[in-house]
């Protein structure tokens, strides 16, 4: 492909990919704002537990400890923001694909592949952390179905979790581009806008992670 | 040039001359970032670990800012906010400011901010 075909400038100079990118990922702050607001605005009003922070005992005299394991998210909360620096590492090993390598850590830092594969693992074993969180959950008897902080956790964290699965699929489809025939200064744009997609979901779990398992 | 647009002036209209991209920073920086990133996510977790603390009147409002400055540090370095085009800037705070008004306002009217400040 000739090096002006494959740009998509508009009136502003700009190119118009990146400038969709940014109404995407401000369209997605809405639809996060809105499941947050949602959880938020239902917080405390469940009638039957189990309850995030508290301790309930069922009519049935059933104890239910506190749901949230902050411990566990707290290790999958730096996992993702670990993946985002190697985001960023991957999108300046492209961006300096050409540039010479002198030593043995100019060539891991220019190894993209290397830093794709880390972003793609660390993504992977985030979605790991929210399956096993999410199945402990069930088994102590929280469900979508079971009360309104049931219902709001996990279509908060479902569809975060949805988001970071389409990165991960995004993810690999460029390690899949850098295998076939390498990725360069050329493909910078499209590693730019996955990096900046992931980076707003590693933004959305910053403020999840605070608002739903941190404040009580 | 790796940015060259079809334009019959290609310097009047390089992302250089709009400042799409202008210097973004290097490695080291990225490494510094993750550094503060985790020390304040350390902190955060430290701090609900302290009962004492998080019965005080200042827990919530040291978390929300600790949340905050996460989240402008990531979307200033590692999304490149900071150094990209103005545009860009407003296409993400616009929505950004437009949605947290919408929840501060949904918290007003529905949420636990109508018990604190009554109706």
């Amino acid at each position: 492909m000739s090096a002006p075909a494959a740009h998509h400038y508009t009136s502003t100079g700009l190119d118009s990919r990146k400038i969709a990118i940014w109404a995407f990922i401000g369209s997605e702050c809405m639809l996060f704002v809105s499941l947050i607001s949602t959880y938020l605005i239902y917080k405390g009003r469940s009638l039957v537990g189990p309850y995030p922070h508290d301790i309930y005992t069922s009519p049935s005299g059933e104890v239910f400890k506190p749901i949230l394991n902050i411990p566990v998210t707290s290790a999958s909360t730096f996992v993702l923001l670990m993946s985002s620096l190697f985001m960023v590492l991957a999108l300046s090993a492209v961006q300096n694909k050409n540039l010479p390598k002198r030593t043995r850590g100019d060539r891991i830092l220019g190894s993209s592949k290397l830093w794709l594969w880390g972003t793609a693992i660390a993504g992977t074993t985030f979605l790991a952390f929210q399956a096993y969180e999410f199945t402990s959950f069930v088994h102590e008897g929280l469900t979508i179905r079971t009360n309104l902080f049931g219902s709001s956790f996990f279509t908060l964290t479902g569809f975060h979790g949805a988001h970071v699965t389409a990165g991960v699929i995004w993810l690999v489809t460029l390690l899949a581009i850098d295998y076939r025939r390498g990725l360069g200064p050329a493909d910078a744009m499209n590693v730019d806008l996955a990096a900046l997609y992931w980076h707003f979901v590693d933004v959305v779990w910053i403020v999840i992670f605070t608002l739903i398992y941190l404040i009580q | 040039m790796e940015h060259q647009p079809n334009h019959s002036d290609p310097a009047a209209t390089t992302p250089e001359a709009h400042g799409e991209e202008q210097h973004h920073p290097g490695w080291s920086t990225y490494w510094k970032v993750a550094l503060i990133l985790t020390l304040i996510t350390v902190a955060e977790v430290w701090a609900y670990y302290i009962p004492s603390f998080v019965a005080s009147r200042a827990f919530v409002p040291s978390l929300l800012i600790m949340s905050a400055v996460k989240f402008v540090i990531v979307v200033a370095f590692y999304m490149h906010l900071k150094y990209d085009h103005k545009l860009f800037r407003a296409l993400f705070t616009g929505p950004l400011l437009i949605a947290a008004l919408t929840l501060i306002s949904l918290l007003f009217l529905f949420g636990q901010l109508v018990a604190r400040f009554g109706r």
